[in-house]
């Protein structure tokens, strides 16, 4: 049981620090102060979500291990995390797009832990489920805002949509590691579908008819993004190892 | 909201004056008992055999760069003030809401220019009282404010800009 428990809270915590390394190459280049500020605000609470599943999971491991060697010393293929958080942040389309669609999906996946028979997972996704509520809404109001907005935010939506939407099937796709834990995802593809249907018709914008889905991620297997990521992230940690301030 | 086990008097005011002391450090008119950020003080040494003294303390947001300048600081003060093995457990469940604060400390964020949190688990689009001209004419510019727990206002009356704690 605490195997797949580990892999499943490495899976949480993954998703949301890449995300959260994502949202934070925004800092500074934001369309606006206020939206900077917003993005990055986002990224500060993926990564305090991160942090909870990693301390979590180092209690499980032992070994030493601990938030930092968890999140610093391992490699792309041990990493979990939803492919759609690797990908590069693109415009701010793109970005606002790929939070959307995971906003949707953790939502519901923290919705349904906080009621988990474990008192811990269930307090991380309780608290987490909190301030995905409102990145949720914060990203609903910008795709509505660029779908339905002018000729060049629509076309990038339409973009964004052709490029993000094939690392959305990953999502209701059951691995082994949920499985054991009785957690069963495909669940979710309802659910998930109503919000982006009901978002994406205020926006303007149409549903993609079923395509290729990429998938892999969550079992470990990457697109070569996640290779520069942990490059860019893990450098300091890989070249003075122990580092501190 | 404070759950302090069964201890004497002078112990429980002692402590409780050392934790009214410290503050947040991104709001410092705001006591860490203001905010509700302390959930649990054992102080017994029946139950702690090494004498010790242990506060149990829940993040405001999980990310939320104070707490662990929170912890320090409740630790020295209460170092500072001769109590020894002092220990910091970190809460989770359940989650901290807005509805913890304390009415004395939504008073003191208003003075300090602050409009204090007031409907639950909302972020109006207008209508949120101004700290400096108690006008209801106001705006929302930015759901992300300049820390995790505010949001950004505009008075359409004295067309200051101000700080939400916002509903969470």
């Amino acid at each position: 049981m605490n195997n797949y428990l580990k892999d499943y809270l490495l899976y949480l915590a993954d998703t949301s620090l890449i995300l959260s390394q994502r949202n934070s190459e925004w800092c500074g280049h934001g369309p606006i102060l206020e939206q900077d500020i917003a993005i990055t605000n986002i990224s500060l609470d993926l990564l305090g979500q991160s942090r909870n599943f990693y301390q979590y999971a180092a209690t499980l491991i032992g070994d030493n291990a601990t938030e930092d060697t968890l999140a610093y010393l391992r490699t792309e293929r041990e990493f979990k995390n939803c492919l759609i958080a690797e990908q590069p942040k693109g415009d701010w389309a793109q970005t606002i797009l790929r939070q959307f669609f995971l906003s949707a999906y953790q939502y519901l996946v923290y919705e349904k832990l906080q009621a988990y028979n474990n008192e811990q997972l269930a307090a991380i996704a309780a608290k987490a489920l909190k301030e995905v509520t409102y990145h949720l809404r914060w990203s609903s109001e910008w795709v509505i805002r660029l779908g339905d907005g002018t000729e060049e935010s629509r076309q990038r939506m339409l973009q964004a949509t052709n490029e993000l939407w094939r690392y959305t099937g990953e999502f209701f796709i059951t691995v082994d590691y949920e499985k054991e834990m009785n957690i069963d995802v495909a669940d979710l593809k309802i659910e998930w579908m109503k919000t982006v249907r009901a978002i994406f018709e205020e926006a303007t914008l149409p549903i993609p008819d079923n395509t290729f889905m990429q998938t892999g991620g969550k079992k470990g297997i990457h697109t070569e993004n996640l290779g520069f990521i942990l490059a860019e992230m893990q450098y300091l940690q890989r070249t003075f190892p122990g580092a501190n301030w | 909201m404070l759950n302090f086990l069964p201890m004497l008097d002078n112990n429980k005011n002692k402590i409780l004056s050392i934790l009214e002391a410290v503050c947040d450090p991104e709001i410092p008119v705001l006591s860490i008992l203001d905010m509700g950020i302390v959930r649990d003080v054992k102080f017994d040494n029946a139950l702690l055999a090494d004498g010790g003294i242990e506060v149990s303390i829940t993040p405001t947001y999980t990310g939320c760069p104070a707490m662990d300048m929170i912890a320090v600081n409740i630790k020295l003060a209460l170092l500072e003030n001769g109590f020894k093995n002092v220990r910091i457990n970190l809460v989770l469940s359940p989650a901290w809401t807005t509805d913890w604060m304390s009415e004395d400390g939504k008073i003191k964020l208003k003075k300090y220019g602050i409009a204090a949190p007031d409907k639950k688990n909302t972020i109006p689009k207008d209508g949120v009282e101004c700290p400096q001209c108690n006008s209801n004419n106001t705006r929302l510019i930015s759901e992300f404010g300049s820390t995790a727990c505010k949001a950004l206002y505009q008075c359409v009356a004295c067309e200051e800009p101000f700080d939400y704690f916002k509903c969470h």
